[in-house]
């Protein structure tokens, strides 16, 4: 995982759990993020990624915040909308672009494509193209935890319209059953491609949905990667120290459409306006920065610059790595026995 | 240098549309995020947004532009410092992906087998009834590998639906042997993110009916994944339990799901019929690196056979077993229709025919090679399976010999299989929807011309 955790000595951030270290940490993989997602859909508009592409802008403080609460040894799944995810886990931003672009030097060498990448070396188990069926996948990976006594917790994300699933409340079930170390988010981000939470759930609170298994629930307001992060501290010091199962809903939002062909017409552009101008997780921490005197605008040009090279190189990359060879159409279908 | 803002394509089948209004003029600044313009697509009306910071330099293609091919250059971006004069008009297109033909599958990865390893000795050994030879086999897995553990409805306090895991978690204790809720979409989902994790699980359907519930993740995760990863997600998984009719319990529990599976890469599906087959194929499909499918029997649960007594008794997956020679016919069949198939044998050796049967044993990867050998030598062919014909086990068969023996055949292939209804409860009828003896006797006649 690529953020570090607090560490003694360092300088608190006001009266947050975060020091101003981490605070500028997460400013840098919030708009490593974005950066990165905008460059992403730049590509898909000049054709150099194809079929599904599903961008995370807006609900970038939501994986930062709770990235920052993981150990070495924890794993991560998501969804479809999983770019962000990825790189808060710390894999390469080179090596997720290729992959988009369906190349040989993707993380998954151009088989996968953007909602199917993996890397166990981060811990990340996917990117899984099915609504829902990450969470049971993400159980198992907790109850592996659990079973080889590793220390480690499961994280595991899914949307507001995933949380219909009936495989999710059997994943509830079990996890709480037998006190399994995962952290649920759900990631309310208001609509499941054009339906918004009201017309898909008889009840808006999500998070309610873990009451009835038993299992702690938590609602966080996923505009603040602080808010996002401390909700995260209570939430693994509850399930690392073998209480079982949390479920966290977090009030997101995303400003560009499901996938890129959606014109977003079942909600208003004033409501979009709204949330970028008033509740942006890039616009919002950066003038806490400002206010708490640790950033200026000379080092937040230095951090713009950086991630600017970083994303670009990614792109560049992306475009210049060779497709796979045919050979690969025939490779990784079993494992050898 | 100068940017080109090229006509996007905001879906995965655009390759035109029209500029419809510009919302920024020649001289405005921009900043990522910035909506520049409406672009019709052949589905709806997109905004596109700008990536890149500048000022708009010049506005190639004017608002109302119809059929505006994506990659056109649509505007050009000054970057800070620059002018109008610095811009030229070197249009950029992306390459059209040339088409390409398929690579012939490599022999290796081909859904048939490549083993060559020397069949292990099946003579001696105890008598053992299938039930008993599947319990041994998880057990001295268990016992070898820490990773290994049972998980399912009732297999651990209730000693199994059909009491095949007898005894296995006063052994290895409920760490190991894992009651589960009746939650199989769940718990097979869980079995593949613990499989993923590291562990070695073996998920046991109370009957694979009940799999239906979980195909998702059988197929879409545990099957899919090592290849949608690039080879990093290995699946090391057994999904076992009993397949096919059992008796009198009609359509919702009595079907045979081995084409269902067998038509996946990514899985094995192996199907065993004698004691000896259930605990060597049981042991291999722990130790493979692949999710297997492995399909049991409930009517041959109780059914005794000799099995070796060597704890390391192991059959290759992919290898398929001639139960008996013959020269006048091959009958090919899998699970319980081995057994009739070699009743049918011997009704035919009476009249005359002498056949060979074949216990294919793993359905995928499937041993064509050994049927084909057969074919070879007797230039007929029957298969047998309780499933549905259409597209079936047999009928994969049969298409696999006409392409590759077809020149040995000296009469069409003939299948029995079940009969094409969902199965009927009343005992008469379950009876005629099943294929018999009767049935394997009179297709291997008349593939005899007898
Ligand atoms: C089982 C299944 N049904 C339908 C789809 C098509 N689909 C893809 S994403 C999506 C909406 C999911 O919305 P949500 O869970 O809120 O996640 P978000 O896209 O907002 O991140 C749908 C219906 C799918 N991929 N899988
Ligand atoms: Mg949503």
């Amino acid at each position: 995982m690529a953020i570090k955790k607090a560490t003694r000595g360092a300088t608190p951030a006001g009266n947050s759990a975060a020091t101003t270290e981490q605070l500028v940490e997460f400013y840098r993989q919030m708009l490593l993020i974005r950066r990165f997602e905008e460059r992403a859909g730049q590509l898909y508009g000049m054709g150099l990624i194809g079929g599904f592409c599903h961008l995370y802008i807006g609900q970038e403080a939501v994986v930062v915040g709770l990235t920052a609460c993981a150990n070495k040894q924890d794993t991560v799944v998501t969804s479809y909308r999983d770019h962000g995810h990825m790189l808060a886990c710390g894999m390469d931003p080179k090596g997720v672009m290729a992959e988009l672009t369906g190349r040989s030097t993707g993380y998954s060498k151009g088989k996968g494509g953007s909602m199917h990448m993996f890397s166990r070396e981060k811990g990340f188990f996917g990117g899984h193209g099915i609504v829902g069926a990450q969470i049971p996948i993400g159980t198992g990976l907790a109850f592996a935890h659990k079973y080889k006594n590793d220390g480690g917790m499961s994280f595991a994300y899914m949307g507001d319209g995933a949380i219909n699933q009936g495989q999710i409340y059997e994943s509830f079930n079990m996890a709480s059953l037998w006190s399994l170390p995962v952290l649920y988010v759900v990631e309310n981000n208001k609509y499941g491609m054009g339906t918004s939470v009201e017309r898909a759930s008889a009840s808006p609170d999500l998070a309610g949905r873990g009451e009835p298994w038993k299992i702690k629930t938590m609602t966080v307001d996923g505009m603040d990667a602080v808010s996002v992060y401390e909700a995260g501290l209570e939430a693994c010091a509850h399930i690392r120290a073998g209480h079982g199962p949390v479920l966290m809903e977090v009030k997101t939002y995303r400003y560009r459409g499901h996938s890129m062909s959606d014109p977003a017409k079942y909600r208003t552009k004033e409501e979009l306006e709204k949330m970028r101008s008033e509740h942006d997780p890039i616009d919002s921490l950066r003038q806490t920065l400002i206010g708490l005197k640790v950033t200026d605008e000379e080092g937040f040009k230095a951090i713009d610059k950086g991630i600017k090279e970083i994303v670009l190189e990614a792109a560049e990359y992306s475009q210049t790595s060779p497709e796979p060879d045919p050979s690969e159409l025939w490779t990784d279908i079993v494992v050898a026995a | 240098m100068t940017t080109q803002i090229l006509m996007p394509a905001l879906s995965p089948t655009m390759t035109e549309g029209k500029l419809a209004k510009w919302l920024v003029k020649e001289g405005d600044k921009v900043t990522s995020g910035k909506v520049l313009a409406e672009i019709e697509t052949d589905k709806a009306t997109m905004e596109m947004e700008a990536v890149d910071e500048g000022t708009i330099g010049k506005i190639l293609i004017p608002e109302g532009t119809e059929k505006v091919q994506v990659n056109e250059p649509i505007a050009v971006l000054l970057a800070e410092g620059e002018s109008a004069s610095d811009i030229s008009a070197a249009p950029k297109k992306a390459e059209a992906t040339k088409e390409a033909k398929a690579p012939a599958a490599p022999a290796a990865s081909a859904p048939k087998a490549a083993q060559t390893a020397p069949e292990p000795t099946e003579t001696g050994g105890k008598t053992q009834t299938v039930r008993e030879a599947l319990r041994d086999a998880m057990a001295e897995e268990m016992r070898k590998d820490e990773r290994v553990y049972l998980m399912g409805e009732e297999v651990a306090e209730y000693q199994g639906a059909y009491k095949v895991s007898q005894g296995l978690l006063d052994e290895f204790g409920s760490k190991r042997v894992i009651d589960t809720p009746i939650t199989e979409h769940g718990f097979a989902g869980l079995a593949v993110g613990a499989a993923f994790g590291g562990l070695k699980p073996i998920v046991e359907f109370m009957t694979f009916n009940f799999a239906m519930q979980a195909i998702d993740q059988i197929i879409n995760s545990a099957a899919k994944t090592l290849y949608m990863s690039g080879g990093q997600m290995g699946c090391p998984i057994v999904f076992r339990g009993p397949n096919g009719a059992a008796a009198r319990v009609a359509a919702q529990h009595s079907q045979c799901y081995a084409s269902w599976y067998a038509h996946v890469p990514g899985l094995k599906v192996v199907a065993p019929w004698s004691a000896a087959d259930a605990k060597g194929l049981l042991k291999a499909a722990i130790r493979d690196p692949n999710p297997i499918i492995f399909l049991e029997h409930e009517i041959l649960y109780g059914q005794s056979f000799q099995v070796p007594e060597n704890d390391d008794f192991v059959l290759p997956i992919g290898k398929a077993k001639i139960e008996r020679q013959g020269s006048h016919v091959t009958i090919v069949a899998f699970s319980i229709m081995v057994g009739k198939a070699l009743k049918a044998a011997e009704a035919l050796a009476e009249v005359g025919i002498d056949a060979e049967v074949i216990n294919l044993r793993s359905i995928r990867p499937l041993d064509i090679d050994t049927i084909i050998a057969s074919v070879q030598k007797t230039n007929r062919l029957v298969t047998c399976e309780e499933g549905w014909a259409f597209s079936g086990i047999g009928s994969e068969i049969a298409a696999l010999i006409m392409e590759q023996a077809f020149d040995h055949l000296d009469a069409p292939v003939a299948r029995v299989a079940g009969k094409d209804v969902p199965m009927p409860y009343a005992a008469n009828l379950e009876t005629l929807a099943l294929p018999q003896v009767a049935d394997i006797v009179e297709a291997a006649k008349a593939v005899c011309y007898r």
